[in-house]
């Protein structure tokens, strides 16, 4: 069964179709990639299965239950963890105690007043830290951190709550090639062995092509073409969105 | 009705002078995203100008318009003035920090008014063609309404047409939808600023000038005018020319028609109104979002532990603080009672305004409420003082919490205002409502028990409740409560994203903060005997930011450094100069153009230096 059935996804801002239509599915421990050119609609997919925009029609399905409309935080309690094109980290914490919030709303031990954050869950997110390179940085600053270094950040805190679903919005932006491969490896072997459906986009085609089982090819809000590595590479429409606007790699 | 028409007119001409100081105001914003607390002080010194110099002229109307035109370019100057000696230099520092500044600006004016005009009222002596009046629809209308009714429209339609007709207009109407873009453009910021100001200082000195016309020059116009300008510019939508004309048009129409309906709620009708109008339309009538660009700029620093030095330095002043009255005077006691409250009264708006982000300029009404439910619970039940003291956190937490469910949705300057606002009517109602509070004379005879009566006594309990409260503040910080906080407050999308309850967790900000504040008010109810509304006054809550802001907000040893500095600072001041508030304002705007992270922040960062990667 899949964790995540969307189906007929559709936005539109201010009278201009943002996401028309837009129907897949990812199976556990599957990597799916949803690609495009600037503005195709990529973001606006992910906010709309976590929550951060509500969709204006469509269904949203994890693990059999519709989530469809739901606020960010009742996805996030369902299981799903996200990173963000734009990284959104709590700065004014250590690269540590941003993963222990993440552990401690998890637990629900939020709502409590007396006993210091200090050394909780410490091991488990030093763990989760030590899994995307970063357990050297754990006492530093977060806002002291390089940019690719804040994207690994953030998927650590993603993977926080034990997610059956990971949205990751261009995740590799800001490193260099051969951490991007290193970090979707990563993510690849992390969905393999936890049965974690991935949902990503990416602007470097040699890492799409390299750690999806699946790509998904959006322009201007529909989907254009589906399928494995080989079948999108030789894609007629997607060869001319692509080489039409020359970008194959690193949008940003 | 017969009162319609009269009190239409004068409400027409009430928006007008409104709008004179809210359009300079919300165009200074626009531009240079400058909350501007002076406005007032500007519109006050065009009163005073106007006067000194309308009344050495001759009294035909052509002099009283030249008259008029030099008041507007002298208060242009002194608007070019402050721009380029105090604001220019604020303009990358934290929203907040600007506003103080512009605080301290207040402060420095209304001295120097004082010392070059003198204490007393300055009425223009009206000359005859000002006194005369029409009859309109069968009712009186003076010459000095008629007069605002017909130039608040065309001061409008002269701005519209600046901004929409010329270059310059162009590109202050660029600047307020994107201020990096203009940048971007080439164009010399610095002057584009400054011309700004110069023309909102000239329009609330056209204001200020014209008031002369219906009332006299004195020291209470800024705070008066600026609460005022504040409600118009948010309720439009700041930075908007034609909201804040059509919000001049609502309340000052509301106000004339207020006082005949309702003579005793005028204030917290105007109030009332803004609040609505925030719940509907969180950015004003016509505002549009405000971008979270700031926000990004300055990220807070870490905050860690405090280190050793500080905890032991912190041990030997609470020693100190335990044993010195054995060794100070009655005044000196009284004054360190004071600072107790103080720092009772700063580290809860630090707690929401710090870790919260929610900057309230009202946090004088916990304060108030605290105080007014101890002394009436005395008054219906006898109850003693500590009934008392535990009943007023317990109603400051309760009011705060209906309140808080108004505000956590705002954010910035637009839950800033509406905290004021919400101030405002606190202190509305307990000025107004005579039966219940005695308004202006206060509730006297707040009487402590046999075994408190000593001031040595007292002050070991104010002590002792400040040093808990203090310390469960900070625990609650270091708690994951704290954390969830700060977290919202860096980052709300990330919050959201990992299951925190944004709304929930400010609100509990509220609550606690309110609720710590409203001890910090009957602790000092307690201690003078006595309650006013002026415990209300927006004064005492800007007395409270600047104690949060002069120690930092960043850390948690701030806001108690901020409290003891100012109660020091300002007891030395009253005692040694009349010039306090001169002195005082210029310490502010001192420390704010040298330190903008505060007392606290600088010396932790002179601290770290070199310690921290
Ligand atoms: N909040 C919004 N308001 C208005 N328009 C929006 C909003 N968010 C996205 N859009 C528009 O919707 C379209 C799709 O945007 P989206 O961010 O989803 O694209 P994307 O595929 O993620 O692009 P990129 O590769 O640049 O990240 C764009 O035309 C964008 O301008
Ligand atoms: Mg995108």
């Amino acid at each position: 069964m899949s964790v995540l059935v969307v189906q007929g996804l559709s936005k539109s801002f201010g009278g201009v179709q943002a996401v028309g239509d837009v129907s897949f599915a990812v199976a556990p421990g599957e990597m799916l990639a949803l690609i495009g050119p600037n503005g195709a609609g990529k973001s606006t997919c992910f906010n709309m299965v976590g929550g951060q925009m509500p969709p204006d029609a469509g269904s949203v399905v994890l693990d059999g239950k519709p989530i469809t409309g739901l606020g960010p935080r009742a996805i996030s309690r369902h299981g799903v963890g996200r990173t963000f094109q734009i990284t959104a980290t709590f700065g004014s914490m250590t690269v540590r105690e941003n993963v222990q919030m993440a552990l401690l709303s998890h637990r629900g031990k939020i709502w409590q007043f007396w006993r210091p954050v200090a050394g909780r869950y410490a091991d488990e997110a030093d763990a989760l830290l030590a899994q995307v390179g970063l357990e050297a940085q754990a006492d530093r600053a977060t806002g002291v951190l390089a940019y690719g270094d804040l994207k690994r950040l953030e998927l650590a805190i993603a993977l926080g709550n034990a997610p059956r679903l990971l949205l990751m919005d261009e995740p590799t932006a800001g490193m260099a090639p051969a951490e991007r491969v290193g970090l979707m490896q990563l993510t690849r072997k992390l969905a393999t062995e936890r049965g974690v459906a991935v949902l990503f986009t990416e602007h470097d085609m040699d890492v799409v092509f390299d750690v999806s089982d699946r790509i998904l090819v959006l322009n201007r809000g529909t989907l254009i073409a589906e399928g494995d590595g080989a079948s999108i590479r030789t894609n007629p429409a997607v060869r001319e969105i692509y080489l039409g606007t020359g970008a194959t790699s690193g949008g940003h | 009705m017969d009162s319609i028409i009269p009190q239409l007119l004068t409400g027409l001409a009430g928006a007008s002078s409104l709008f004179l100081v809210a359009s300079g105001l919300t165009i200074i914003f626009g531009v240079t995203r400058i909350v501007n607390f002076s406005h007032g002080s500007l519109m006050m010194l065009g009163a005073y100008i106007g006067w000194s110099i309308l009344t050495r002229l001759p009294r035909e109307p052509e002099w009283f318009v030249l008259g008029i035109i030099a008041t507007v370019l002298a208060t242009a100057v002194i608007g070019v003035l402050l721009e380029v000696v105090v604001l220019r230099r604020v303009y990358r520092a934290p929203e907040l920090f600007q506003l103080l500044a512009t605080f301290g600006v207040v402060l420095i004016l209304q001295d120097v008014t004082l010392w070059i005009w003198g204490p007393v009222e300055l009425p223009l002596s009206r000359p005859r063609w000002l006194r005369t009046a029409f009859d309109v629809a069968g009712s009186r209308l003076p010459m000095a309404d008629l007069i605002l009714i017909i130039v608040g429209p065309v001061v409008l339609g002269l701005l519209w047409l600046v901004m929409n007709r010329t270059r310059w207009g162009t590109l202050v109407r660029a600047a307020t939808l994107d201020r990096e873009m203009v940048a971007a453009l080439g164009v010399d910021q610095r002057l584009l600023f400054t011309s700004v100001f110069a023309l909102g200082a000239g329009l609330a000195g056209f204001g200020g000038a014209l008031s002369l016309m219906s009332a006299s020059a004195n020291l209470h116009i800024d705070l008066a005018v600026i609460t005022d300008a504040f409600v118009v510019v948010v309720v439009g939508g700041l930075g908007s020319l034609t909201g804040a004309f059509a919000a001049s048009l609502l309340i000052g129409i509301l106000q004339a028609f207020g006082i005949v309906l309702i003579p005793k709620s005028t204030l917290v009708l105007v109030f009332l109104v803004m609040a609505v109008v925030l719940v509907f339309r969180p950015n004003g009538l016509m505002g549009r979002p405000q971008a979270d660009a700031r926000e990004a700029l300055v990220a807070a620093p870490v905050v860690r532990p405090a280190p050793r030095e500080l905890r032991l330095l912190s041990l030997a002043t609470l020693l100190l603080a335990i044993v010195a009255p054995f060794f100070v005077g009655d005044y000196y006691l009284t004054v360190l009672t004071d600072a107790c409250v103080a720092v009772i009264f700063a580290t809860s708006l630090h707690f929401m305004m710090g870790p919260g982000g929610m900057a309230s300029f009202g946090h004088a009404a916990w304060f108030g409420i605290g105080a007014y439910a101890a002394g009436l619970l005395m008054q219906w039940i006898g109850a003693p003082m500590p009934i008392g003291l535990l009943a007023a956190p317990i109603a400051a937490g309760i009011v705060a919490a209906l309140f808080g469910w108004f505000v956590v949705r705002l954010s910035g300057v637009y839950l800033s205002m509406l905290t004021l606002a919400f101030a405002q009517i606190v202190w509305a109602i307990c000025f107004q409502w005579v039966e219940l509070t005695g308004g202006d004379n206060g509730m006297l005879g707040l009487v402590r028990p046999e075994w408190a009566r000593d001031e040595r006594v007292f002050y070991w309990v104010a002590l002792a409740l400040t040093v808990a409260v203090a310390l469960l503040l900070r625990r609650a910080l270091y708690a994951p409560y704290g954390y969830a906080l700060r977290a919202v407050r860096d980052s709300a999308t990330r919050a959201r994203a990992i299951g925190l309850n944004v709304g929930w967790l400010r609100m509990a900000a509220i609550v606690i903060a309110g609720a710590a504040c409203g001890l910090s008010g009957a602790l000092f109810s307690y201690g003078k005997g006595s309650i006013f509304p002026t415990y209300i006054t927006i004064s005492h809550s800007v007395e409270a930011l600047l104690m949060v802001l002069l120690g930092g907000l960043q850390t948690i040893a701030g806001p108690i450094i901020g409290a003891l500095v100012y109660t020091g600072l300002a007891d030395i001041l009253m005692r040694s100069t009349d010039l306090w508030r001169l002195v005082l304002g210029a310490v502010i705007v001192l420390l704010v153009v040298a330190f903008p992270e505060g007392i606290a922040g600088a010396a932790r960062r002179l601290w770290l230096r070199g310690r921290e990667a």
